[in-house]
């Protein structure tokens, strides 16, 4: 875990150094004295490697650094005052996505081949398919602006203002999930133990939910880290288009600003919430799957 | 023998597949009584597993039962609805099936796989059937069963879970109980252990089972009365002394002579020649007629009807025929008539 998030600052770190431009803004109006007073300043006056010791230090004893913009602002105090929406629009998605996406995928493999399954895999494959921001934009569009249901964007109704953004944000994980639910179950349904559990007089949605859904959805935790990952990217296009002021609104601000230690903060924090996901599936697939246990083997076998 | 439980009458199945209708079943009609084991013997494809599963009407979604009539305690079966179906099976009619391995659930616990038919059909409480469960475990013989109720499929050896799967098909005390192959996938001790219990279960609660089978040594163990398939037909049926010792049939010679004997050790090991047949474009005549060594011409063109040998032994070809030459069976099968009368008297 530590080798990781390490070798990803490493890597962010030196990357960034060959980004165009520097973090001031309004750059040719500075003289060069100025230039190197502030270079000074905020230590990139020194060597690359000199950089980077310094700033690995820091994040060694908790310190993230100072925003290069934001007065100045430590990175720190960002995080934490723009975490919060953007935690509950990722939680959210990740529960829609999946919950609507699994319960798509069981329809698909029960009706297998009827118009029922074939419409719920069209959406699936659309979902997968058209990239996120175009919903975002139709569901503004729709629910926004021609039915004025919803806010179109910001962050100030409350949950109301969260649905939008989540619904947009749940679209990928739901395709993903749809498909995914859909072969495993179809595996299952033709399994000789669900057609045990056939023959005890269940009938087909008991087998499906009771005997099958446990089963296939083993599989699915698998993908639950590339989701959350796909997730976190997309929530950088998404919280930009509905003007959340979350983490991912603020990293692509950062990005284009130069402000290195904002950028560096961030990836750090994406990073090790990736990498705690991933810890997090791995301790699911011992709660569904019997068979994996985390220390010794089993009685038999 | 008394009352009959399940009657099948003529009935006819077939699978749609890419290359046209298989008829995978076709005309098969027998009797089944009450506490009575009849066993069904034959080769893979032979249309026993479909038959069986058209008792309790779990087929395929290609295939459809054709023709026929299937009566449970006088019922029609398939003139039932899938609703009607569904509180039929695993109550009255329980299925055991073939791979112990497969067939249990991985995810859920053994009590809960056997508990959740109680649940369903006996509207148990959760602990009463919890309970019944327990109960059930230590009865199909696992040891410490108040303790490995909790326990999932891959804690159990092989053996152990047959007993499980046994103990599920029991939950609802079934009437007529379906065994499908059910000691083909466990090594030899652990096939007489699980005969032992099916044996056992129909003693105590006069359980009717068709116990289907390619293992004729298991047939002679279990089997009161025997119905020998080929090709989607009872080619012969009658009680299992009838079907070892005085069978008629060239096909069950065959089966007969393909199982190894520590007598004949040093004989080649018998095979039926040839392959099974077509069941998408069934012969007219015997479908056993290009493999059968004592064909008849007859063979080729008419299909034979039952000749009866006795009130309980039937056989369908044509050498039963009084026009047929005389045959004389294979010399181990003539052995066997040979025991037969040693121990009846009769005819030599």
């Amino acid at each position: 875990m530590i080798v990781t998030l390490l070798l990803i600052s490493s890597v962010t770190f030196l990357l960034m150094q060959k980004l165009p431009g520097s973090p001031y803004g309004n750059e040719e109006k500075l003289t060069n004295v100025q230039k190197a007073v502030m270079n000074h300043q905020y230590g990139l006056d020194k060597p690359v490697v000199v950089q980077y010791l310094y700033y690995m230090v820091g994040v060694a004893k908790g310190n993230l650094g100072v925003s290069l913009q934001f007065g100045n602002q430590p990175v720190s105090k960002i995080i934490a005052t723009r975490i919060g929406p953007s935690v509950q629009l990722g939680i959210q998605a990740l529960i829609i996505g999946t919950v609507v996406g699994i319960l798509f995928g069981i329809i698909s493999a029960r009706f297998q081949n009827t118009w029922l399954d074939t419409s719920t895999s069209l959406f699936a494959i659309l979902g997968g398919s058209v990239p996120n921001f175009v919903f975002a934009v139709l569901l503004q569009l729709f629910f926004a602006i021609d039915l004025k249901w919803l806010p179109i964007g910001l962050w100030d109704n409350g949950f109301a203002s969260s649905i939008l953004p989540s619904l947009a944000l749940a679209i990928t994980p739901m395709a993903d999930s749809a498909r995914f639910i859909r072969t495993e179950m179809i595996d299952v349904l033709h399994s000789d133990y669900i057609e045990l559990a056939r023959s005890t007089g269940v009938d087909e949605w008991t087998v499906a939910f009771r005997y099958g859904l446990r089963n296939a959805v083993i599989p699915l935790i698998t993908i639950l880290g590339p989701m959350v990952a796909s997730l976190l990217t997309g929530s950088l296009v998404v919280e930009q288009i509905f003007a959340v002021p979350g983490i991912g609104e603020q990293f692509t601000k950062s990005i284009l600003s130069n402000d290195y230690f904002t950028i560096m903060g961030l990836t750090i924090l994406y990073s090790t919430l990736l990498v705690i996901v991933i810890l997090i599936v791995d301790i699911l697939y011992v709660l569904i799957d019997p068979r994996i246990r985390l220390i010794g083997g089993t009685r038999d076998e | 023998m008394s009352e009959t439980i399940l009657s099948l009458d003529d009935v006819h199945v077939s699978f749609d597949s890419l290359n046209g209708k298989v008829h995978a079943v076709r005309g098969v009609s027998f009797d089944l009584h009450y506490g009575e084991t009849l066993a069904l013997v034959g080769e893979s494809g032979s249309g026993k597993s479909v038959t069986c599963r058209s008792i309790i009407r779990l087929l395929s979604k290609n295939a459809s039962i054709d023709d026929g009539s299937i009566l449970y305690e006088g019922k029609n079966i398939l003139a039932k609805s899938q609703r009607e179906m569904r509180s039929i099976r695993g109550k009255e009619i329980s299925i055991i099936f073939q791979d112990p391995m497969t067939s249990l659930n991985p995810t859920m616990r053994v009590s809960k796989q056997i508990a959740l038919p109680m649940i369903h059909h006996l509207h148990l409480s959760k602990h009463e059937a919890m309970k019944r469960a327990i109960e059930l475990l230590k009865r199909v013989g696992i040891p410490n069963s108040e303790v490995r109720y909790k326990d999932y499929p891959h804690q159990f050896s092989g053996g152990q879970r047959q007993r499980i799967v046994i103990a599920i098909a029991l939950a609802c005390n079934p009437k007529l109980l379906i065994a499908d192959e059910p000691t083909t996938a466990l090594d030899v001790t652990i096939q007489a252990q699980i005969i032992e219990l099916m044996k056992d279960i129909q003693k105590k609660n006069g359980t009717s089972i068709i116990f289907i089978t390619h293992d004729l040594g298991v047939v002679a163990k279990v089997a009161d009365r025997v119905a020998v398939m080929y090709a989607g037909k009872i080619v012969e049926i009658g009680t299992a002394e009838e079907i070892f010792y005085l069978p008629q049939h060239p096909y069950t010679w065959g089966l007969l002579q393909s199982v190894p004997t520590a007598d004949e050790a040093d004989e080649e090991l018998y095979a039926i020649p040839g392959a099974p047949p077509d069941l998408i474009h069934p012969s007219k005549g015997d479908a056993f007629y290009s493999r059968n060594p004592y064909a008849l011409e007859a063979d080729r063109y008419y299909e034979p009807p039952y000749f009866q040998l006795s009130p309980t032994h039937f056989a369908a070809t044509w050498l039963l025929d009084e026009r047929a030459p005389k045959v004389e069976p294979p010399p181990s099968i003539q052995r066997r008539y040979a025991t037969f009368y040693k121990k009846h008297g009769g005819k030599p």
